[in-house]
Parts: structure tokens; C-alpha cells; sequence
């Protein structure tokens, strides 16, 4: 897997697809190939009431990625520094032995060019230091993007403080 | 990556979310909300996210044209610019001095950002300036205007701070404005509260602690019945609504026999629900917000439902509170100066309107007048002939009904020019087309919203156009100087911004880090007795002068509205979140995510008729008719059925738009008559359909 967590705030999400269509702007990629896909189910009875239940798929960048392994090309690479599997375009010959091993088909085909395109989690974005486009445009902010170590410790700052406070020990909770 | 950010104004839908573009080479590359905006921190919806499909498509008017066969035959001249205006002042010019200034109508699409469209029909000499709004908030902004003396723009609703919203007939995380959505979903995770009441469980009703299903139709009775619980059970504070409401003693009078039991009867909802939803309401008061309702209200006596939904929140304290009903405050409430109007360049039209508001109409506010009355005017000649429409971004053949009805009344026309973005019906209907560069590749007028902080935002070009299409402002001041209107005659955006900002204070400069430029360092809550209602009395007024002067009841009683037909739908519609109505058929990126509209219908019902889900059924009313695909659902009243609208069949230049379900307006026939005249809102919710199988 790669070093960063992605997760969907399903309280947020409006299953309005804003992620889908902001991946696929940013990219220019015709119509047909989605990398990341937005996965709802019909109004659900639930407990609480009537829910819409929503998961975010892009694809898992596995720490064994099949797809690079069974890449005739080279064409598939997974990033030392970071565990991003991505494409190179030069390389790729369209063949889609990727698709078939990929147990989730997560790698789609650009019908215009024939070649592989799938979720690099917008390298280049993170590479200038920003997070992928479907997280940073997401309408509600339910995405959410980054390195999981980092997240946990913020959870677990603001948890273990939230606990001081309700304790009545005299402890704002900005301290 | 050598990129700049270029912030300009979304104008993929009328909600008008500030966004930031990321510009390489004059290309826009990413566009997302802009960053720095209140409630927006970079989100932007679907529709928003269609932008730069919508410039990159071949599929729009490329360069001006001018009709060479029948109208709608689809047979054009390309135009240059030089040829395209010249001709357009020749004909408005032979209009003019034939029928005078007044028999020229303009339709805007969009409700701001059209102050120069408003200029240039006054520099022109006509009165008849409309947007869509009579398809759309007319009943809302009307009733507001009844009860405060001022319409509904002044107030700005507080979701963020709410603890109690109540959507009725409102799919908000449906139709998508992102601060609005944004600042719900923080309340809600705050411990807000949010009850949704319509004829369907949509996407809102998903995150609701209580969704309430309604017999479509019967929202007066429900909103009636907790006026009724409020004032019976005291379930407000007396003395201090006393301060600021006239006639609570007609009111409580004419609600006590609108008791619960009488609602459970005509609404479906239980009589304990009601009470239990006006006691948790005035729990949270003042913090509560009952909203007026949009898009799908859209009944006889909407008026009054929103009315009634204003008197709620009027009651419980709402009105001015924050998490309430706030008053949006303006640069002059921050203690600077507003924008300067660029209508002040032009003297305002003192002459009747065609469609009667003003002198016909009295008891309307005058800002968006009444697109199906300007229409009758087409038609009947009455009072007086209106013989040239220019449709700016409007396309009232998608979003009116009857669009059979309004082709056959625009017979009467000399003259019929569109301005589209991209194809639309009217566009193709049209004798002269003027295509508008999308927002993407124009700069725009400064935009100052009024609100808890208020700002003036920036439109900035990003991309170079594709096509040899104008901004908006542009070919204003090309019809300007063509019909000789000097102060509208303008050579540069530069100096469009330059007039506004004038008395501001700010400069152009100012803009350039946000995109924006605040007034307030906080948030502005007016003090309750700092509000002024511009009624006769100053007070929120339960009984309205205007509206009973013109004959028309301030309390109207509730019509029971019976057993609906065997067999009869009625027909409802509504946003979606990845198409704005029509305007989106055909990007193709928004296309994929939903091709085709399809019909919403209650799954216990279908069993009987024997359809399944997915299957393509006749819908009918009248002579009117569609086959369209049907979503069985339980989570739809009975007796309604649901399409989302602006969708059909498209033009023949739009290749993605075939076969793409049903077009709810065409279903409509006489629907530019079914009107409310307390309200001026049509009534577009007020026509039934049968569903039968395709044998």
C-alpha cells in the first residue's frame, strides 16, 4: 500500500459525484474511463432513517501491485518514495494484461489514445504540495487525503484532550 | 508546473459559487471553490467541476448567426461581429420606431450579474426587463415582500449556526450551493437538527433526523397546523412578537380550526409528529429555520405556504437571529459603500410594464418581473405590443411550460435573439445568435454580495476563447454604441470596475490575493430593533394592505385538495446535483454521469399497473405525451410521480442528447395560465399524469 490514507466522511457525502467529475476534468479524460468512482446504493432503510449509502473506490496503489508484475512494458511502476502506482503513457501499449490481474479492474482505458490511464493520486498535485483533485474540490469536504501517521495524531490529540476537558480540570479546549 | 490562479465567478448553474482557477498557457487547467471564501474552502459541485468540458466541446455556437430559413429549421449564416450587431441595431432600431421602445423584452437566465442587461434595456428605452424568476422564487420573494415590505434577498439564511432547519419541498443536498450545503453539514455535525418534509426521500432527506412524507400538495395545511400549535400552546414569546408583528390575534383567530387532527387528515403526517415538530422548533428558537422553500414548491398556494413558512420563523424569533433568519447585511451596514449600480447610468423606465407588475400588479416587488405575463403581452397585443425578445442566457422553451404554446405565441414577434452559452432551444428557435463566451474564457462585472459578511467578488478571464465569442459586457457596449446609448458605451472591463468601485473605497489591486475583498473583519448580526421593515407600520404585517387592497386574502383558507383520480399522478420535479436544468444536457462529462432523467414512481403502485423497475413507460397528460424510464422506489408518495427537470430531446446540433428521457415541461399544456396571482410563482406542480405500459 501507499503512504497515504484516503477515506470518506460518509456523514458528509451528498453522493453528488463532484469527485468523479473533478478527477476526470483535471485530467481531460474523455467520457468512458473513470479512475476514481463514487459507489452508492438506492435510498436504504436504516436504523436512524432513510439512508444513502456512499464508498469512495480509486484504486488500493497495493504494496504488491499485480498490475506492475504482470506489466509486459515497464509501463506500470510503483514509486519507491511513496507507493504510487501510476503509468508511464510512453511506455504503455494498451495490451491490459493490468486490467485483468487487478482483481477490482481499478486501471481504465482512455478510449482516445487506447493507452492506460487510472488513479495516480494526482501525483503531480502532491508533488507541488497539494492533494489530489476529487479531495480538494470534493463539494462537501468528505474526502479526505494524507499520511496516515499524521492524521492519527491529531485524532488522538484532540481526543485525549477532549477528554481533560469534560473532566472539569480547569482545561480550555484550545489549551 | 507553472501555474497561476485566476479567480472568477461559477457560472455553470445560478447559484454563483466564487472559484479559483488554475491557469497554464491561457488554458484553465483545474478549476475548484475558491479557497479563501467563507463556507467554500476550495469546494466546488459537479456542475461546477463541467466547466472546462463546457469550453474544450465543439459542440456550442461557434461565432454569431443569423437565421436563413424558418424559425427553429436550423438553417444559418455565419456572421462576424461587425455583421452580427449591425444587424441586430437595425432590427431592434426598426422595432423601436415602429412599435416604440417599450414592445423590446429582455429574459436574463441568471438573477445577478445582469445589472448592465437591466442598463442597457433602460439606455434602450424599455420598461420590460425579466429574469425567470416567475418559474422559480417568485412566490418566495413575493411572500416576503408581503409580510417584511422587502423581498426575500434580504435575508440570509444562518444554517451554520442553526439548530433546527427545517427544508420543506427543498432538496438542498440535491440542487447544491456549496456554502449553504457546507455551513448545514457543520450545524449538523454541531448537534443541529434537520426535519425535511416532501413527497419523496431525496438525497437530503438522507441526512435528516426526521423526514415527514406528504400527501403532494398539502403543504399549507401542514404549515397552518403549526402556526396553530405554536399560538395554542404559547409556544412563543408573546410580548416580544407583540414588538414586531401586526394582527397575531387575526392570526390565531384564523388558524385554531387548522388543528393537527385536520392536518393528519389532509397531509398524511401524524397529528403527534406535528405537534412534536412545532415543540422541538420552539426548543430551539430562535436558532431556527423554517425555509420558504424553492425550486419544488410549486403549487396554487405557494404563496402562502412560504408565507406561512416566514410567519413560523416570525413567530419563534427567527427573523434577524443568528441561527435564525438573518438580514443580510450590506457595505453600508459594515460601514463602508456599496458597488455603484451601473442602472444609475441610465435613466429608469417610468412607463408601464408589459406584464403588469408595478400598476397591474401592485403587491409584487419589481425586480424580476413576470416572464409568462410578457409573454401573454406577445400574444394578445395586451396592453400594449411587445414585438422584439432577447433571451440572455434564458431558454424559457426549457424551463417554462408549454413550450409548444410559447413557440406559437413567439409568431407575433419581428425579432427573436438569443445569447446563449451554449445550444438551447430557444438558441435554435431564434432569428440572430449572439453566443456568449463562457464564463471561463470572460471577465465579468464586480458582484457584491450582501450577507453575514459582505463582499464585493471578482470575475476574471482564464482562458483564451476558443471560439469567436464575446463576453457579455462587451457586446453591451457594442449594442450601446450601435444604438447610441453613451454611458453604457464602454471600452474596457477596466474601467466597468473603475465606475462600480468608485465610491468604495477599494481598489482593483485589492482583489488579487482572494479573488474577493470583505468589508467586516466579523459577522454582522443586525440588533433586532436596528431592522427596519419597509411596511407601512415598520412591523412585520400578518395582514398586508397592498395584498387585500388588490383583493386578495392576507389568511387564505385551505381548500382541501380531495382524493386525487384512479390512475392520475401528480407530476413533480426537482433538481439534481450533476445537471443544471437543460443548461448541462449536453456537456459531455456531466452527460455521463446521468444521461437521461427518469421517473420516480412508488413501487406498491407499479406492482399494480404490472410495471418494472427500469422499464420505458407512457406518460401522459392530455395530448401530451413521453416514454421515459421508470426508478421504483417506496421511499415517493403514492399519488406523485418525480422527474428531474430540463432534460428531452435536445437539438440537432447537441450529438449526446437523444433519447434522453422526458422534458417534464412539455407534459405541462396550459401551464403558462396556471398561475398564482397572489404570489406571481407558476404553478408548476399543478398538472396530473397517467402511466401506462408500452405494449
Amino acid at each position: 500500500m501507499s503512504n497515504y490514507i484516503f477515506r470518506l466522511d460518509t456523514r458528509r457525502c451528498i453522493n453528488c459525484k463532484a469527485c468523479e467529475v473533478h478527477c476526470k476534468s483535471s485530467k481531460f479524460l474523455p467520457p468512458g474511463a473513470k479512475l476514481g468512482v463514487l459507489i452508492t446504493v438506492r435510498p436504504t432503510q436504516v436504523v436512524k432513517g432513510r439512508r444513502i449509502v456512499a464508498a469512495f473506490a480509486p484504486c488500493f496503489h497495493c504494496a504488491k501491485p499485480w498490475c506492475v508484475s504482470v506489466c509486459p512494458t515497464g509501463a506500470m511502476i510503483r514509486r519507491e518514495k511513496d507507493g504510487i502506482v501510476y503509468v508511464n503513457k510512453e511506455l504503455c501499449v494498451g495490451c491490459k494484461s493490468c486490467i485483468v490481474v487487478c482483481p477490482w479492474h481499478f486501471p481504465q482505458v482512455d478510449e482516445t489514445s487506447g493507452k492506460i490511464v487510472k488513479c495516480d493520486y494526482c501525483m503531480d498535485r502532491i508533488d507541488a504540495g497539494l492533494k489530489p483533485a476529487c479531495v480538494t474540490a470534493c463539494s462537501v469536504h468528505a474526502l479526505s487525503f494524507g499520511k496516515p501517521n499524521e492524521d492519527a495524531a491529531k485524532v488522538r490529540d484532540s481526543f485525549g484532550k477532549s477528554t481533560m476537558v469534560n473532566k472539569d480540570w480547569g482545561i480550555k479546549p484550545n489549551d | 508546473m507553472i501555474k497561476k490562479i485566476v479567480y472568477n465567478i461559477c457560472r455553470m448553474c445560478p447559484a454563483q459559487c466564487p472559484v479559483q482557477v488554475e491557469v497554464e498557457n491561457e488554458e484553465s487547467r483545474f478549476v475548484m471553490g475558491n479557497l479563501y471564501a467563507s463556507g467554500i474552502n476550495g469546494a466546488l459541485c459537479p456542475r461546477g467541476a463541467g466547466a472546462i468540458s463546457m469550453i474544450r466541446d465543439d459542440e456550442r455556437p461557434q461565432f454569431p448567426m443569423i437565421r436563413k430559413g424558418n424559425r427553429g429549421e436550423g438553417k444559418w449564416t455565419k456572421a462576424s461581429w461587425k455583421e452580427a450587431l449591425d444587424y441586430f441595431a437595425e432590427k431592434i432600431e426598426s422595432v423601436r420606431s415602429k412599435h416604440g421602445a417599450k414592445s423590446i423584452l429582455w429574459s436574463d437566465g441568471d438573477r445577478s450579474l445582469n445589472e448592465l442587461h437591466k442598463a442597457f434595456m433602460s439606455g434602450l428605452g424599455s420598461p420590460n426587463y425579466c429574469n425567470e424568476n416567475s418559474a422559480g422564487l417568485s412566490n418566495v420573494s413575493n411572500a416576503s415582500f408581503s409580510l417584511f415590505g422587502f423581498d426575500s434577498n434580504h435575508f440570509v439564511y444562518d444554517f451554520l449556526n442553526s439548530k433546527h432547519v427545517v427544508l420543506q419541498a427543498r432538496n438542498m443536498f440535491g440542487a447544491i450551493e456549496i456554502k449553504d450545503v457546507n455551513d448545514l453539514l457543520d450545524g449538523l455535525e454541531e448537534g443541529g437538527h434537520l426535519t425535511v418534509i416532501d413527497v419523496r426521500s431525496n438525497i437530503t432527506a438522507g441526512k435528516a433526523d426526521k423526514f415527514l412524507m406528504i400527501k403532494p400538495g398539502t403543504d399549507y395545511a401542514l404549515n397552518l397546523a403549526v402556526i396553530h400549535v405554536i399560538l395554542e400552546e404559547k409556544l412563543y414569546n408573546s410580548a416580544k412578537a407583540a414588538v414586531f408583528i401586526n394582527d397575531l390575534e387575526k392570526l390565531q383567530n384564523f388558524v385554531r380550526p387548522y388543528t393537527p387532527a385536520f392536518a393528519e387528515a389532509e397531509t398524511g403526517i401524524k397529528a403527534d409528529d406535528i405537534i412534536a415538530l412545532a415543540k422541538t422548533l420552539a426548543k430551539a428558537a430562535p436558532a431556527v429555520i423554517w425555509y420558504p422553500g424553492q425550486m419544488a414548491a410549486k403549487y396554487k398556494d405557494s404563496f402562502y405556504v412560504c408565507r406561512t413558512a416566514f410567519i413560523i420563523n416570525a413567530l419563534l424569533g427567527s427573523i434577524g437571529a443568528k441561527g435564525g433568519v438573518a438580514i443580510a447585511a450590506t457595505p453600508e451596514d459594515a460601514g463602508g459603500k456599496g458597488l455603484k449600480k451601473l442602472t444609475n447610468l441610465v435613466l429608469k423606465i417610468k412607463e408601464n410594464r408589459a406584464d403588469g407588475l408595478g400598476w397591474m400588479y401592485p403587491h409584487f416587488e419589481d425586480k424580476g418581473g413576470l416572464l409568462h405575463l410578457a409573454f401573454k403581452a406577445i400574444q394578445t397585443q395586451n396592453p400594449y405590443p411587445i414585438k422584439a425578445y432577447i433571451a440572455c442566457g434564458s431558454d424559457p422553451l426549457s424551463s417554462y411550460p408549454d413550450p409548444e404554446a410559447i413557440k406559437k405565441t413567439f409568431e407575433n414577434l419581428d425579432f427573436l435573439v438569443s445569447m446563449p452559452y451554449c445550444w438551447s432551444d430557444i438558441a435554435w428557435h431564434s432569428d440572430l445568435i449572439l453566443p456568449l463566451s463562457p464564463y471561463l474564457e470572460s471577465d465579468d462585472i464586480l458582484k457584491q454580495v450582501n450577507g453575514l459578511h459582505p463582499c464585493f467578488f471578482i470575475a476574471r478571464k482564464c482562458s483564451k476563447s476558443k471560439f469567436d465569442t464575446l463576453p457579455s459586457w462587451q457586446i453591451i457596449s457594442e449594442m450601446a454604441k450601435r444604438l447610441n446609448i453613451v454611458p453604457l458605451m464602454f471600452n474596457s472591463i477596466e474601467k466597468i470596475w473603475a465606475y462600480q468601485l468608485q465610491e468604495t473605497g477599494v481598489k482593483i489591486e485589492d482583489f488579487d490575493k482572494t479573488g474577493f475583498v470583505g468589508l467586516s473583519k466579523k459577522l454582522i448580526y443586525l440588533k433586532k430593533e436596528n431592522i427596519k421593515f419597509n411596511t407601512p407600520s415598520g412591523k412585520i404585517e400578518i395582514i398586508s394592505e397592498k395584498m387585500e387592497k388588490q383583493n386578495i386574502p392576507s389568511l387564505l383558507n385551505y381548500a382541501p385538495k380531495g382524493k386525487q383520480s384512479e390512475g392520475q399522478f401528480r407530476l413533480t420535479i426537482g433538481r439534481c446535483s450533476v445537471h443544471t436544468p437543460a443548461f448541462t444536457r449536453n456537456n459531455d462529462l456531466l452527460h455521463e454521469q446521468m444521461p437521461e432523467n427518469k421517473l420516480w414512481l412508488n413501487s406498491t403502485v407499479a406492482e399494480k399497473l404490472n410495471i418494472s423497475n427500469d422499464e420505458i413507460v407512457l406518460i401522459k397528460n392530455k395530448d401530451r405525451s413521453g416514454k421515459i424510464k421508470v426508478f421504483l422506489t417506496e421511499f415517493i408518495h403514492p399519488e406523485a410521480v418525480f422527474m428531474v427537470h430540463g432534460f428531452g430531446s435536445g437539438i440537432p446540433p447537441e450529438s449526446r442528447t437523444k433519447e434522453i428521457g422526458v422534458a417534464d415541461n412539455i407534459l405541462m399544456p396550459g401551464g403558462l395560465d396556471i398561475w398564482d396571482v397572489s404570489g406571481g410563482g407558476l404553478a408548476l406542480q399543478e398538472h396530473f399524469v397517467s402511466i401506462s405500459k408500452i405494449t
